[in-house]
């Protein structure tokens, strides 16, 4: 226990003291996105057990109503978050309420098609920008009163955001409901059963994930300054199964964990591999199931657990 | 009556033709599909990536080594089946008695190693393989002009189709996997070697989608990522026809792809969309799909 306390210690130190130690505050932006979409990806995944294939459709199009909300209406960057995760809750309701009548493979099989439907809609809808995108998405202010330019101040807003959705999400998870969830992980029809409406707990995690994606989508819009094709594609769902699974499954810090692994990946190796980038994911993604099923950080804990016993 | 709501008839023809066509490429994959899902109990993700190295395999067969359309459309399914068989033996036999999910990330994996890889080898933009010399051109039939290939390509893959079809519900091969789907344990206590017969089934399936990936080099342009968003269209397809009967993906395959064409003849902007959109519907009026069984 204190070890892990310790750990969290150093991780928050450094977090805290990352843009001045010469850690380009832009990819620690990108990354803290990253984590968040594969921490709400998680709850998903580790707690209910659906295999969602679809859930760039979440973040991409949460970033591009942000984006358009920000470029088309001026509106502030603050409500125009919140509007991409309104849009974001409402197609996890659409796509979790179709998706959750089927199980396991076929769950993963209707998300990823209806996943690529959003996608043809972003690609053909007028107000996306086409194969464009939306780019140029100013900053702006938050609530009109904290000006976001300086890359700094941007970052500790988006590490704190980071911090709240990281707690809300163990909290949901440690909450009566989490644990129904987990009921219904490990034998749904003894959860039904004991009384539990299961499809109605899987929808609201279902919607809970999405909307979560939607936020890291919006605010990872807000960094970079644009919303592109890319955020809602099929190999962007691809990375954050990837991530999740080598963080672990079902662990608290695992998708952070992976997140951290696969984006520095792309952001360092990708200047000495070239575009070897996507076959080295695929091997890492083979090498998880067939070698690792818990993630680094379960591996770690059940190591830990046997040390003990 | 050469105008259907002011569209010519032989444009509508022309697009169901094509449609046609589409739909036999579906029906070829999902075929596959259903099949190595029914025995094995995987979800095969890297359909799409075999069926884009059987058109590799051609059109590097052709400039390499002069090999025909004809013979390649023996050899191509053959060389990738092989890779499959290899490919179960190593990888995929070691996920069985899992979560089927883990079957499904696992090919999910290899679908972008094959097709990460062809992107760095080849390069993004696609080539072209020619149409055989004999198949070339094509016959007016007064009503519309049907392009002789194109022809060819839905004969065959009907035919392929239904050879299948024939083989597992009518012969004593099939009625052996089907007692394998069934209790594979009781089967192997009668003496049947089932990992064989598993691997040599994942080697067939893949050996179609190689099958269709020839089949489709000559009308598309041959590229690494000619599969991926196919594949994803053919899991809506499974979706919808239910993966529990071999006839049932054929005939879903072969009617989405018309229904697709003549998406494209009234409303060009949804042809994209409507296989999901039917999904969608299937889902909310009969969730365990037309020809399934939950």
């Amino acid at each position: 226990m204190r070890a892990t306390a310790i750990l969290y210690g150093l991780l928050a130190l450094f977090a805290l003291c990352a843009p001045w130690i010469g850690i380009y505050p832009v990819f620690m932006m990108k990354l803290l996105c990253f984590a968040m979409f594969a921490c709400a990806y998680n709850l998903l995944l580790g707690f209910g057990r659906m295999l969602s294939f679809g859930h760039a459709a979440f973040f991409g199009f949460a970033a591009y109503v942000t984006s358009w909300l920000i470029t088309a209406h001026a509106m502030g960057p603050g409500l125009a978050i919140v509007g991409g995760m309104a849009v974001a809750a409402f197609l996890g309701l659409v796509i979790g309420g179709l998706a959750i009548r089927r199980h396991g493979i076929y769950f993963a099989m209707i998300t990823l098609a209806l996943g690529q439907l959003v996608y043809f809609v972003c690609l053909e809808a007028p107000f996306t920008g086409g194969e464009n995108g939306l780019q140029g998405v100013p900053r702006g202010s938050l609530f009109g009163i904290v000006p976001l330019r300086s890359d700094v101040i941007l970052y500790y807003l988006v590490l704190l955001v980071f911090v709240a959705v990281f707690l809300f999400i163990r909290r949901v998870v440690h909450s009566p409901f989490g644990q129904v969830l987990k009921a219904i992980r490990e034998n749904e029809p003894r959860a039904i059963s004991l009384g539990y409406d299961s499809n109605r707990y899987k929808l609201v995690a279902f919607v809970l994930s999405a909307t979560l994606s939607g936020l890291a989508g919006s605010l990872n819009a807000l960094v970079l300054g644009f919303a592109t094709l890319s955020d809602v594609q099929q190999s962007t769902s691809g990375e954050v199964i990837l991530m999740t699974l080598l963080g672990g499954t079902g662990t608290f810090f695992g998708p952070v964990v992976g997140a951290a692994l696969i984006l520095t990946l792309q952001e360092y190796l990708s200047d000495i591999v070239g575009g070897w980038v996507t076959a080295i994911i695929g091997v890492i993604f083979v090498a998880c199931v067939l070698s690792f099923r818990r993630g680094i950080v379960g591996e770690l804990a059940a190591l830990r657990v046997e040390r003990q016993a | 009556m050469s105008e259907i709501f002011g569209i010519p008839v032989a444009v509508i023809l022309g697009q169901l033709m094509l449609g046609l066509v589409n739909g036999s490429f579906y029906a070829l994959l999902s075929l596959g599909l259903a099949v190595i899902f029914g025995l094995m109990g995987v979800v095969n993700f890297a359909h799409g990536a075999f069926y884009t190295l059987g058109a590799f395999a051609a059109l590097l067969g052709l400039q390499y080594f002069g090999i025909n359309y004809w013979v390649a459309l023996l050899v191509a399914p053959l060389a990738v089946g092989a890779v499959g068989v290899v490919i179960e033996r190593l990888l995929l036999r070691r996920l069985y008695g899992l979560d089927p999910l883990y079957g499904l990330l696992l090919t999910f994996g290899l679908a972008l190693i094959v097709e990460g890889s062809l992107h760095q080898v080849f390069g993004a933009t696609g080539q072209s393989y020619p149409v055989p010399e004999s198949l070339s051109g094509g016959v007016n039939l007064h009503f519309m002009f049907l392009p002789l290939y194109r022809g060819w390509v839905i004969l065959a893959s009907v035919v392929v189709c239904f050879g299948t079809w024939f083989v597992i519900e009518r012969t004593r091969l099939g009625a052996t996997l089907r007692a394998a789907t069934e209790n594979a344990p009781l089967l192997q206590a009668f003496g049947v070697n089932v990992p064989l017969l598993k691997a040599a089934t994942y080697g067939g399936g893949v050996a179609l989608a190689a099958l269709a990936g020839v089949l489709a080099s000559p009308v598309v342009l041959v590229n690494s990522h000619m599969g991926t968003s196919l594949v994803i269209v053919v899991f809506a397809v499974v979706v919808i026809g239910g993966m529990g009967s071999i006839l049932g993906a054929i005939v879903s395959g072969l009617a989405l792809g018309v229904i697709e064409g003549f998406t494209k003849v009234i409303y060009p902007e949804a042809s994209n969309l409507v296989v999901f959109v039917i999904m969608a519907l299937v889902l909310i009026l009969r969730p365990a799909g037309l020809f399934g069984r939950e």
